[in-house]
């Protein structure tokens, strides 16, 4: 009972979307609010990680040895690692140190665990994706292809080992075919830190590309300030904006890069906050907007509004104390529509954002 | 304002006629039609064989110059035709190929019945026979059939005779598989008709054209008599093949007539080639009757269990669509009950309540017909020396006919017996009949369960995620999957207000608003044309659909595109919930192509309320037109989402949905 209990409400700090957590974690963002946070999530976390060893000391009957959220959390820890990654690393751990012995029984554990992974953290997408995508594989593998049913089950587990390989080979896939839109002398608007939209530019740079950025800052978790500092690494021309200076600068950029959290099944995209707004405004000035995103982010989801999908919460500095009175919005991202896009660079190649309803059509039926 | 430009309709070599006008000169037009007074223009405008062939027949060289001078300069004077003012030059191009005889089939349908006003039967049956002809499919199949004609138009009319003897030799050859077919389904009358014919058979004059296609016709006829000489003799078995072989090749063709005709164009294919002939076909979508093509609708009448009187005054526009006096059907068909040999009393009684409307909506209407195909195949034996495969699709071919007269199918009953047939053409030939039978059966029930009630409930699960608390939702007409929605999320404890939007005549939101009151939920009804004014307040608007076309666009009843846009103009999303099974490949852009007319009556008189019935007796007046619109499309721009059986989609993905799905659907 308890177990299951702890897993409704597995999230220590409901104030900060535990994917953002990560996010500030990796990117060495600190603000004070966030300390404070942390300091109040070490209060609470002994209680969970108890639960989760008493959990892992008996050998349940449920066959759970171990709580899928800490190998979770544990592969999450890696900078490099994205999420959708890790989150099949999890689940292959749970193939390996289950007990089941027949193909449905594992089926059943990996589904609950991928729920409750789910349900840890709703808010971030390519975990969701990540999960599905893993669960999707292992439907469609039966034990009949194989032998047996063991040599199935290593063959599982090998596919996830290699799933990390993949997200790295997906990026490189994307950096390589996103090349051709880059021409000599053209200005890029970039928002947010997209390790994809990275991996592009430094590609573009490699290949002696002469192109100037534009960072916006990327309030609150200063993600644009970070980016800035590795294209100023790789030697291009940046420049950074404030996130309200996008409309006033739109007339010289070219062309608008975001990454994406989670590409949608409309084609749209959810990302950081301030993409929706970046795209109509370069929608109204007749500039590209190109999404690159991995295809392991494609999500099973189709929100009509902004306010129809899980809000990923966000501590916000001001830097003065804020009234109690004044309500603060905190959600960290935004829901593009593919009526803003132009095109999606993505591992499946290069697609208009109709066609990623085809290809999760394709993938999950 | 710019297409009215005298320059562009002059340029323009089809005249369409956009909007309401009388089919007989309007007073105000009698001006603008000096050259024509005597035949009526609308019509001739409107003839199909006129008007959509291929715009390759339209221009005469002669004729080219002319346009080209009016392409030059408009405005200067066209010394051809100097009396006459501009616009009605755009009727002079119409004309042109009546006169020049660039429409062969319009004239010979004029010479036919000039000469033969008393045979009627043979008058509308021959036009047929030589219109396909002209349209090429017949040439294409005769490779001699391009000499022959250039022959047959050297020769004058005395040596007419002798042609068509020599040459229906050499038809014979080819044709006789042919008649097994005919003289079973059309019996020896028409035949015989034919055969005594030549007899009474004039002298030609005039027009070379004339002769050409008379000669045509006379050298069918006798291939057609010595086939059955020949068929008299021959064995039955190999017309049911042949009949069976029209059937597959085009399974869902209404009439008869073009069962023979389908017969004819495979069965004088040499036999290599039928095969790709006939795969050619089935991409083809094959055409549908077209409602102001008269001989052939006269065919179609021959035939019918149904007697519908047209009615008079029809809408321009919409002519090709079937219109027909309401409430006289019935008494005629309940007369005729025991009489109908041929029909299942369940598909009877079904059709019957199609036809005063007691059931409606797709859904309904589709697992009706399905169940009444399941009593039927119940009770079915196959008739001795037939193979159940091939009598089961032709007695249910003839039902979906009678259906087809009864009420036009709705797209989901048209991919219900596509379904069925397939399923009969796919059985294992080691079944026994009761095995077959059972199979079927079993087949349509699952279909019924998986692709209409558990489709349901699946839609019903996904929309649910997208209603909130303290949403407004909208809905148009009365939907049951929308329904279904409304009232499991109210189940679930969701709080929320649902507006029903209404319009006339059917007033089916009445219906749900009912329904939905009686469950406890909180309503507002109004009706159509206060759209606007309760739009800014909606959150959602939820809507059925009788079908979704391959480009997105959504075909519904009518009323649901203006909802659609209103909902759209003011940024509320619009989610269509709909069935896959409903899915259909065509394409449509507008809802005049292919629709379905209502009774014209119920939007002229308000029921109960003799104060306001300006109309009464205007209706059968001859410039008044009153049109009934029962469906129309939506464009996909408008539509958020499509909430359907595979997930949530966005309208682009519905190809992508009839692409993968469309085998497993026919197959189960």
């Amino acid at each position: 009972m308890s177990e299951v209990s702890s897993f409704q409400n597995p999230n220590p700090n409901p104030k900060i979307s535990a994917y953002y957590q990560t996010r500030a974690a990796h990117h060495g963002v600190v603000t004070s609010d966030w300390l404070a946070q942390a300091h109040a999530a070490v209060g609470i976390g002994p209680d969970s990680d108890d639960f989760s060893t008493a959990a892992g000391a008996e050998p349940s009957s449920v066959g759970k040895g171990f709580s899928v959220i800490d190998e979770f959390n544990n592969w999450r820890k890696q900078p490099d690692l994205a999420e959708a990654v890790a989150a099949i690393r999890a689940l292959a751990s749970v193939i390996r140190s289950s007990n089941a012995t027949t193909m449905m029984e594992l089926e059943i554990e990996l589904k609950k665990a991928s729920d409750s992974l789910k349900s840890w953290d709703t808010t971030s997408i390519s975990l969701t994706a990540g999960c599905d995508l893993f669960i999707r594989y292992v439907t469609r593998t039966s034990a009949l292809e194989y032998e047996d049913f063991n040599s199935a089950k290593s063959r599982l587990i090998e596919r996830a080992e290699k799933f990390g390989e993949i997200s790295y080979k997906a990026r490189r896939i994307i950096a390589m075919v996103s090349q051709e839109f880059i021409f000599d002398g053209c200005t890029i608007l970039v928002h947010g830190f997209s390790r994809v939209v990275l991996e592009v530019l430094k590609t573009a740079a490699q290949n002696r590309k002469l192109f100037r950025v534009f960072c916006t800052e990327g309030r609150p978790d200063r993600t644009g300030l970070r980016f800035s500092n590795e294209m100023a690494k790789l030697d291009v021309p940046v420049k950074l904006l404030i996130d309200s200076a996008v409309a006033y600068s739109m007339d010289e950029v070219d062309m608008v890069f975001v990454g994406a959290d989670g590409v949608v099944e409309s084609g749209g995209v959810i990302n950081m906050m301030g993409t929706y707004q970046i795209a109509l405004v370069a929608h109204s000035m007749n500039k590209p907007v190109y999404v690159a995103a991995e295809s392991y982010k494609f999500a099973r989801l189709y929100p009509l509004d902004q306010k129809d999908m899980a809000p990923a919460l966000l501590p916000i500095d001001f830097g003065v104390p804020i009234p109690s009175k004044v309500e603060v919005e905190r959600s960290a991202r935004d829901y593009t529509p593919p009526q803003y896009l132009t095109l999606l660079f993505t591992d499946l190649g290069v697609l208009t954002p109709s066609v990623v309803s085809d290809e999760l059509i394709q993938l999950y039926l | 304002m710019e297409p009215r430009r005298p320059g562009r309709t002059v340029i323009d070599p089809k005249v369409r006629q956009v909007g309401f006008f009388a089919p007989a000169a309007a007073p105000e037009r009698t001006q603008s039609t000096p050259i024509e007074p005597s035949s009526s223009p609308p019509v001739s405008d409107m003839s199909p064989s006129g008007n959509s062939l291929s715009p390759v027949m339209i221009p005469p060289p002669r004729h080219a110059s002319d346009t080209h001078i009016l392409l030059a300069g408009n405005s200067r004077p066209v010394p051809h035709f100097p009396p006459v003012p501009s616009s009605p030059l755009r009727r002079s191009t119409d004309a042109v190929p009546v006169v020049g005889s660039y429409n062969p089939s319009d004239a010979f349908k004029l010479d036919v019945a000039s000469e033969f006003p008393d045979d009627s039967s043979e008058v509308t049956a021959s036009p047929g026979l030589v219109r396909r002809s002209g349209s090429g499919k017949f040439a294409s199949s005769l490779p001699s059939g391009g000499g022959y004609d250039l022959m047959v138009g050297k020769m004058n009319n005395m040596a007419a005779a002798a042609t068509t003897g020599a040459s229906s030799l050499t038809t014979v050859s080819v044709v006789s598989n042919l008649a097994p077919g005919v003289s079973e389904k059309a019996g020896g009358t028409l035949v015989e008709l034919q055969n005594d014919h030549p007899e009474n058979a004039k002298p030609l004059k005039e027009k070379t054209s004339k002769a050409e296609r008379r000669a045509l016709q006379e050298s069918q006829r006798a291939a057609k008599a010595a086939a059955k000489a020949e068929s008299s003799k021959g064995p039955v078995v190999s017309g049911a093949v042949a009949s069976g072989n029209a059937k597959q090749a085009k399974p869902a063709k209404p009439s008869t007539h073009n069962k023979d005709s389908a017969s004819v164009a495979t069965v004088e294919k040499k036999g290599g080639d039928r095969q790709s002939e006939k795969d050619r076909k089935k991409d083809v979508p094959h055409p549908r009757l077209q409602f102001d093509d008269k001989s052939r609708v006269e065919k179609a009448k021959k035939r019918a269990i149904v007697k519908q009187t047209e009615a008079m005054n029809r809408v321009e526009l919409f002519r090709h669509l079937p219109q027909y006096e309401h409430g006289t059907q019935l008494p005629v068909l309940e007369s005729k009950f025991f009489q109908l040999d041929p029909m299942h009393p369940a598909v009877y009684k079904v059709g019957l309540r199609y036809l005063t409307g007691d059931i409606s909506g797709g859904n309904a209407r589709c697992i009706a017909m399905l169940q009444a195909f399941q009593e039927a195949i119940k009770d079915y034996s196959t008739p001795p020396e037939k193979t159940l495969i091939r009598d089961l699709t032709a007695k249910i071919s003839s039902y979906v006919s009678f259906l087809i007269e009864c009420r036009p199918l709705s797209i989901s009953m048209g991919n219900a017996i596509r379904f069925l047939k397939s399923r009969i053409a796919n059985l294992p030939l080691n079944l026994s009949e009761s095995e077959a039978k059972a199979l079927l059966q079993s087949d349509i029930d699952r279909f019924i369960n998986e692709k209409i009630l558990l489709a349901d409930k699946v839609i019903v699960k996904h929309a649910v995620t997208k209603i909130r608390d303290g949403d407004i939702l909208l809905t148009y007409g009365s939907s049951s999957a929308v329904e279904m929605i409304f009232l499991h999320a109210h189940e679930l404890g969701k709080h929320f207000r649902v507006v029903v939007v209404d319009s006339r005549p059917k007033l089916e939101g009445q219906l749900l608003l009912r329904r939905l009151v009686a469950k406890g939920l909180s309503c507002t009804y109004t009706h159509i044309n206060a759209v606007s004014y309760i739009m800014h307040e909606v959150t959602r608007v939820f809507l059925g659909a009788a079908s979704v076309l391959s480009n997105g666009t959504v075909y519904s009843r009518v009323g649901t595109a203006c909802v659609a846009m209103v909902a759209h103009a003011f940024r509320v999303p619009v989610l269509v919930c709909c069935e896959a099974y409903k899915f259909h490949e065509r394409v449509q852009l507008d809802s005049i192509c292919f629709n379905e007319l209502g009774d014209p009556d119920t939007i002229a008189k308000v029921p109960g309320r003799m104060e306001i019935n300006y109309l009464n007796n205007w209706t059968h007046s001859e410039n008044l037109q009153l049109l009934n619109l029962i469906y129309d499309a939506t464009p996909s721009d408008y539509i958020s989402m499509i909430i359907t059986d595979f997930g949530m989609v966005p309208p682009t993905s519905v190809p992508v949905i009839v692409r993968e799905y469309r085998r497993e659907q026919l197959w189960l």
